[in-house]
C-alpha cells in the first residue's frame, strides 16, 4: 500500500463524515424502534433491552429475539436462529480482512464486534476510496455512525416506549430498508455490482418466501455474487488490498 | 428491574462473534485468489440489496412469510433514485421518510 495525499485523505474522510451521516439517522431511528418495541411488545426491561443493544449488537437479530422471546422459543434455538441470521458477517469480514493486513489482533478483535451492516458499507466505502486501510474509515463507522447512536436510540426507545403508539405514523420502520437501498446504490460502479444486487435482491425475497426471511437474507447475500461474477468485469482502475485491482465505488458522492 | 435476558444477550453474542471474526482473525483469509476476491467485492451490494428487498417486500403472517405490495415501496424507491441522481443518502432517507408520512396521513398502507 502506497502512501496517499493528506489532502486527498482529508476529502476521503469528509466525504465518509457526510455519508455517516445518513447512517445516524439511520441507526437512531432503528435503535428507537427496537427499544420501544423491546419494551412495549417484548416486555423487556431498560437492562436488559440495552444489554443486547451493547452484548449483542445485532440490529435485525434483536428484533428477531423480541418475537423469539414472546413466543417462546427455547434459548438454543433462539441461538441457532441468531447464528443464522447474522451468519453473513462472515461475508463482510473476510471482505475487511485483506485492508486489515498488518493490524494487531486486538484491533481486528474489537473491529469484529462493531461488524454491522451500516459500518461495512461505510468502510469498505472508504478503503476503496483511498485504496488502502484508514483506522477512521472504520472506528467512524462503527462507533460513531452506528454503535452510539444505536445504543442512545434504543435507550430512548425502551424510556418513551409507553408515549409513542405509532412509530410508522412518523416514517421510522422506512428508514433501514431505504439506508440499505441507498447504500446499495453506492456500492454499484458497474455492471457485476448492479446484477449481484438485483440477483441478491430476487434470490432474497424468493428465498425468503419459500423458506423464511433468515434465509432469504443470507441466500441473496451467498448467491447474488455469483451472478455478478457471471457478467464479464468492466474496466477497473481503484487499487485493492495488496495492490490488487477492484472496482470503485460511488459511495463516494453520497453525500448531504 | 428484570435482568434475566442479559444471559440471552450473552448468548447471541457468542454465536455472532464467530461470524464477525473468522475473516478479520484468521490470516488465511489475507491470500485469497483472484476470483474469491472478486466474489467478495460483490457481497456488499448482494447482501444490502437482499436486507432491503426482504424488508420492504416480504411480511410475516401467522409464522408465514408472504409478499407484501405497500407505501414502503415508493419510499424505498425514491430513496433509490435521490441517491442515484444526487449522490446524496440523506436526502434521499429524509424524502423516504417524509413520503411514508404524508401517504400515512393519506391513509396509505
Amino acid at each position: 500500500m502506497g502512501p496517499i495525499e493528506p489532502a486527498a485523505l482529508r476529502a476521503a474522510r469528509r466525504q465518509l463524515v457526510l455519508d455517516g451521516l445518513g447512517i445516524i439517522v439511520s441507526a437512531a431511528g432503528f435503535g428507537f424502534v427496537y427499544g420501544l418495541t423491546a419494551r412495549t411488545a417484548g416486555h423487556f426491561s431498560p437492562i436488559e433491552a440495552m444489554a443486547m443493544s451493547l452484548i449483542a449488537f445485532g440490529g435485525a437479530a434483536q428484533f428477531a429475539a423480541i418475537g423469539f422471546v414472546t413466543t417462546g422459543l427455547s434459548w438454543p434455538v433462539i441461538g441457532l436462529l441468531t447464528f443464522l441470521l447474522n451468519a453473513r458477517h462472515v461475508l463482510y469480514s473476510a471482505a475487511l480482512a485483506p485492508w486489515f493486513r498488518g493490524r494487531s489482533m486486538a484491533e481486528r478483535a474489537l473491529a469484529a464486534h462493531l461488524l454491522t451492516d451500516e459500518s461495512f458499507a461505510l468502510a469498505i466505502a472508504q478503503f476503496r476510496r483511498i485504496g488502502r486501510f484508514d483506522a477512521v474509515g472504520y472506528w467512524y463507522p462503527a462507533i460513531v455512525t452506528t454503535l452510539i447512536p444505536w445504543n442512545v436510540a434504543t435507550f430512548a426507545g425502551v424510556m418513551l416506549g409507553d408515549a409513542i403508539i405509532e412509530p410508522s405514523r412518523f416514517g421510522i420502520d422506512v428508514i433501514f430498508p431505504a439506508a440499505m437501498a441507498g447504500l446499495t446504490v453506492g456500492l454499484v460502479s458497474g455492471r457485476r455490482e448492479l446484477v449481484a444486487a438485483l440477483a441478491g435482491a430476487a434470490i432474497g425475497v424468493a428465498s425468503s418466501l419459500a423458506i423464511s426471511p433468515t434465509i432469504g437474507i443470507i441466500a441473496g447475500g451467498v448467491l447474488g455474487p455469483l451472478a455478478g461474477l457471471i457478467v464479464p468485469p468492466a474496466a477497473t482502475g481503484a487499487g485493492g488490498p495488496g495492490g490488487r485491482e477492484t472496482p470503485l465505488p460511488k459511495l463516494d458522492d453520497v453525500t448531504p | 428491574m428484570s435482568t434475566d435476558l442479559v444471559p440471552l444477550a450473552v448468548l447471541m453474542f457468542a454465536v455472532t462473534y464467530p461470524s464477525r471474526a473468522i475473516g478479520l482473525l484468521n490470516p488465511a483469509m489475507e491470500r485469497l485468489p483472484r476470483r474469491a476476491l472478486d466474489y467478495l467485492q460483490l457481497v456488499g451490494p448482494a447482501v444490502l440489496a437482499a436486507l432491503a428487498a426482504v424488508n420492504v417486500m416480504v411480511a410475516t403472517k401467522d409464522g408465514r412469510s408472504i409478499f407484501v405490495v405497500g407505501l414502503p415501496w415508493l419510499s424505498v424507491l425514491l430513496c433509490i433514485a435521490i441517491v442515484a441522481w444526487r449522490r446524496n443518502l440523506f436526502l434521499g432517507l429524509i424524502v423516504a421518510v417524509a413520503i411514508a408520512i404524508v401517504g400515512r396521513a393519506n391513509g396509505l398502507a
